[in-house]
């Protein structure tokens, strides 16, 4: 199994623990990733500001997968939604669609639509599978509890990201109970975890991440999971901040979902990165069944 | 004489200059990190930082870059070796050339007791050190010319630099040529060093000049006879062999000989060495004295900026920074690796503007920082180029000067929307690591950029500023409908949209707050009402959860077209 591995702008400047625990579970579960150095931002920022410049970027990142004859695996979720909504675009013939087929081609570059875009969590889900999984790990979590957090950019428009149900997903819970980890039912686990206006509306984006921490405690779970940059920024260096502000008095510690199955693969803690986390997640080990 | 002259002034101006450009470290600020910091407190906290580190045993991490990075360059090695090759070779060259043949009298003299430049190995390892400098600025000029490079823009420091390296280098080569071929100078030498005056004696050491040593003379011409050849070298090995290999071996100015040979006299009458070796000189000295001031400057900063980069980090002094942050304009060499790799590069491409690249916000940040004011169009490009970043940091993980462009962007973004226009950017998810970095700043300097621009988006509609002005409907006037989505026409009004809104639910008023809500926006597009719609403030607040567009039972494409309204204003606001 080979794929282009997508990081965008986040991961290598803010969250390189995930890289760093998806390289390591992927190379254990024999999945080969090809970087490809020309990639650019998947165009999420410039889609509120120009549709042009959101198109090509995005596009131009697709036409450079189709030249190495690579499908796509991506850890962002907002990358991926931006990514699958270009290629989604591209389908209709139109006046910016044609321009940036246009500049594609005086760079060289051929985009035809080719090549699968892909989520870390779809790929180890429906490519590599339950079985495949079960048999990497080697010491199953006992009484913990995981609150799943989807990530809007992957979930919806459904239509467009096909990712999985948009109103009862179970992929990252079933993928969560591999582990041994139970993945707690709570209130808000589709919703928007506040990032997208981080920056812009600060006190709704902290608020929608308040309202989640304190779903997330009634629920009774010991860490969110998340699978993407932008929800683990929001949940692990912004809730910091809330707590050094005194917004919130406990925190709720957010694990990505590599560094999760990881460990219970018996991957190094280093090579995952725990220690990275602003957040301190090295308990997580303390849930380890003994056997 | 005038060599004297000539040196002294251009050295005297090199030196001033020197010390101006490295008093402006200290005394020029740019981005927010220097806004209060004096002079004096940045010199001293930089005197307390080198002796904290040459004093600790930090001091191994600057020798090891000082040699890994500025003297093999690894850090160009890694990202191009084409590039690499080129300054290897154009440095080195370079190098070479000034220790063993410009400062000749100073370092070699004393360094070879037998030195002459016209023997070997000088003679020869002149030329050589020369064809890699030529080497060099040939391979820099493919680069730039024929593979053109993506996005690697050519300025006029550019160009100034490669004209001085090349009137030097190619000046340098043909007064070598103009002097092996001269007969002028070749009478000069025989009257100062021949042991004979017996004219047979002179005429066949000068037909074996001629004849293996290219000189052109009037007197004497080949065919010539085996026996005054043989004649010929007894005296020159007598008089001259001490001091002169074959000028083959220097042999670009040999080529060079070659080509001036059928100019040969007319050259020679005209002085033509002597005006080759003021050009040399005069281009020598031109870029000595202009070198504090142009790109080569870099030969002293980027040093610096590799070596202070190593050894600082997030809690190094603010006056450290603020002093580093100014060196490092000089460190950049504008060799658009950073611009090569910006993952916001396609903006560029899409939109134009130049300052999206980091290689030209460098320029513009040069000149704001001299204190050139920009003229507003400029001003507002900066700014958009500015927020138009990621903030992947890819571009501090390739600058082969080391600069620290992530925390460069971070204090000059911060400068620009405090006293710059109004950055409508400010309200996308550009803004995310502003966000992030929130509590550096005061409130007040945080929230205020933000309500500027968000009230340079909303004013568009009066209706919305004040709401007992009444709505008129005329919308065929000024009104455009928005191009593109027109799922707007099925909506129904159920209000799905508003009621699954997490923005919506945040506010105990969303009206108050939001201005129009999302199904009233749908609404609106329905009636015509585009520019009502793109004046709501909820456009600027949508998470783009897509929780709307999911739930509308008509299938209106709710999100996107927020997304269409926002980047209708964006257009708007930049006209």
């Amino acid at each position: 199994m080979e794929y282009g591995l997508f990081l965008g702008c986040q991961i290598p400047a803010r969250v390189n623990q995930y890289e760093l625990s998806a390289r390591a579970v992927l190379s254990r579960l024999g999945v080969k990733l090809v970087d490809i150095r020309q990639f650019n931002c998947c165009g999420y920022p410039m889609r509120n500001s120009d549709q042009k410049a959101y198109l090509l970027s995005a596009v131009r990142n697709l036409a450079l997968a189709e030249k190495e004859d690579l499908d796509l695996l991506v850890l962002c979720k907002c990358c991926y939604g931006s990514l699958k909504a270009a290629q989604h675009l591209m389908k209709e013939e139109g006046e910016t669609q044609r321009e940036v087929k246009e500049m594609l081609d005086d760079m060289g570059l051929r985009y035809e639509g080719k090549k699968n875009i892909r989520h870390i969590l779809s790929v180890l889900y429906h490519e590599i599978g339950a079985d495949a999984l079960k048999s990497q790990i080697s010491r199953k979590y006992k009484d913990l509890k995981i609150a799943t957090h989807y990530g809007c950019h992957a979930l919806r428009p459904s239509k467009v990201t096909e990712f999985d149900d948009p109103v009862s997903p179970s992929l990252f819970d079933e993928l969560v109970n591999l582990t041994g980890a139970k993945s707690v039912d709570w209130s808000s686990k589709l919703e928007c975890c506040g990032a997208p206006l981080m920056g812009i509306n600060d006190k709704v984006s902290m608020d929608l991440t308040r309202m989640k921490i304190e779903a997330g405690k009634k629920a009774e779970a010991d860490f969110f999971a998340t699978a993407c940059p932008y929800c683990q920024l929001q949940f692990d260096t912004v809730q910091e901040t809330m707590v050094t502000d005194r917004q919130i008095d406990d925190c709720l510690a957010s694990i990505l979902y590599p560094q999760l199955l990881g460990i219970c693969m018996g991957i190094e803690e280093e090579a995952l990165g725990i220690k990275m986390n602003q957040i301190d997640i090295s308990d997580i080990k303390s849930f380890l069944s003994k056997e | 004489m005038s060599f004297s002259i000539l040196l002294y002034i251009s050295l005297s101006i090199f030196v001033l200059g020197l010390i101006y450009k490295i008093s402006t470290w200290f005394s020029q600020k740019i981005g927010i990190s220097a806004k209060d910091i004096t002079t004096s407190q940045r010199v001293f906290a930089s005197v307390k930082g080198i002796l904290g580190v040459v004093l600790s045993r930090r001091i191994m991490v600057l020798i090891r870059v000082f040699a890994v990075d500025v003297l093999f360059q690894y850090r160009i090695l890694k990202e191009d070796f084409l590039r690499w090759l080129a300054h290897m070779l154009i440095y080195g060259g370079f190098m070479l050339l000034l220790l063993m043949h410009a400062l000749e009298k100073i370092i070699t003299v004393n360094l070879f007791s037998d030195y002459y430049s016209t023997i070997n190995p000088f003679f020869f390892l002149r030329d050589l050190f020369g064809l890699m400098v030529i080497g060099g600025i040939c391979i820099a000029l493919y680069r730039r010319f024929i593979l053109k490079v993506p996005r690697l823009r050519t300025n006029r420091m550019d160009i100034y630099a490669i004209i001085i390296l090349g009137v030097i280098m190619l000046s340098g080569i043909f007064l070598e040529g103009a002097k092996i071929i001269s007969y002028s100078e070749y009478q000069n030498m025989v009257e100062d060093y021949s042991d004979s005056s017996d004219e047979k004696d002179l005429k066949a050491l000068e037909s074996l000049w001629v004849k293996e040593f290219g000189v052109v003379s009037p007197r004497v011409k080949g065919p010539f006879d085996e026996e005054i050849i043989e004649r010929g070298r007894e005296l020159h090995e007598m008089s001259c062999a001490a001091c002169h290999s074959s000028p083959k071996w220097a042999f670009t100015g040999y080529a060079a000989g070659k080509l001036l040979k059928p100019g040969a006299y007319m050259l020679d009458n005209a002085g033509g060495v002597n005006f080759l070796w003021y050009l040399h000189i005069l281009a020598c000295f031109v870029g000595l004295a202009y070198l504090p001031f142009s790109k080569m400057f870099h030969i002293i900063a980027s040093p610096i900026s590799l070596l202070a980069n190593s050894v600082m980090d997030s809690k190094s002094a603010s006056a450290n920074v603020a002093t580093r942050q100014v060196m490092e304009l000089d460190a950049c060499t504008h060799c658009g690796t950073c611009s090569l790799y910006c993952s916001a590069m396609m903006a560029y491409e899409a939109l134009g503007n130049e300052f999206i690249l980091p290689s030209e916000k460098m320029n513009a940040l040069k000149k704001m920082v001299r204190g050139k004011a920009l003229n507003k169009k400029e001003l507002k490009a900066v700014e958009d180029g500015v927020f138009l970043c990621t903030n992947c940091d890819r571009c501090t993980v390739v600058c082969p000067s080391g600069i620290n462009l992530r925390e460069l962007w971070i204090g000059v973004r911060e400068d620009l929307v405090q006293k710059g226009v109004p950055e409508p950017l400010m309200l996308s998810p550009f803004s995310f690591v502003r966000g992030l970095n929130r509590i550096k700043l005061t409130e007040t300097d945080y929230l205020k950029p933000l309500e500027e621009a968000r009230r340079s988006v909303a004013g568009a509609f009066d209706a919305l500023i004040n709401p007992a002005n009444p709505i008129s409907f005329n919308g065929g006037g000024k009104e455009k409908a928005v191009a593109g989505d027109t799922t707007f026409s099925y909506c129904f009004g159920c209000q799905n949209c508003t009621s699954v809104c997490p923005v919506v639910r945040a506010y105990e008023n969303p009206q108050e707050a939001l201005g129009l809500l999302p199904h009233q926006i749908m609404c609106c597009l329905g009636m015509g009402l585009s520019e009502m719609a793109s004046g709501s403030g909820m456009i600027w607040n949508c998470l783009t959860c897509y929780q709307c567009q999911e739930h509308c039972p008509q299938n209106v494409a709710v999100t996107e077209l927020l997304y269409q309204l926002k980047n209708s204003a964006f257009r708007a606001s930049g006209n």
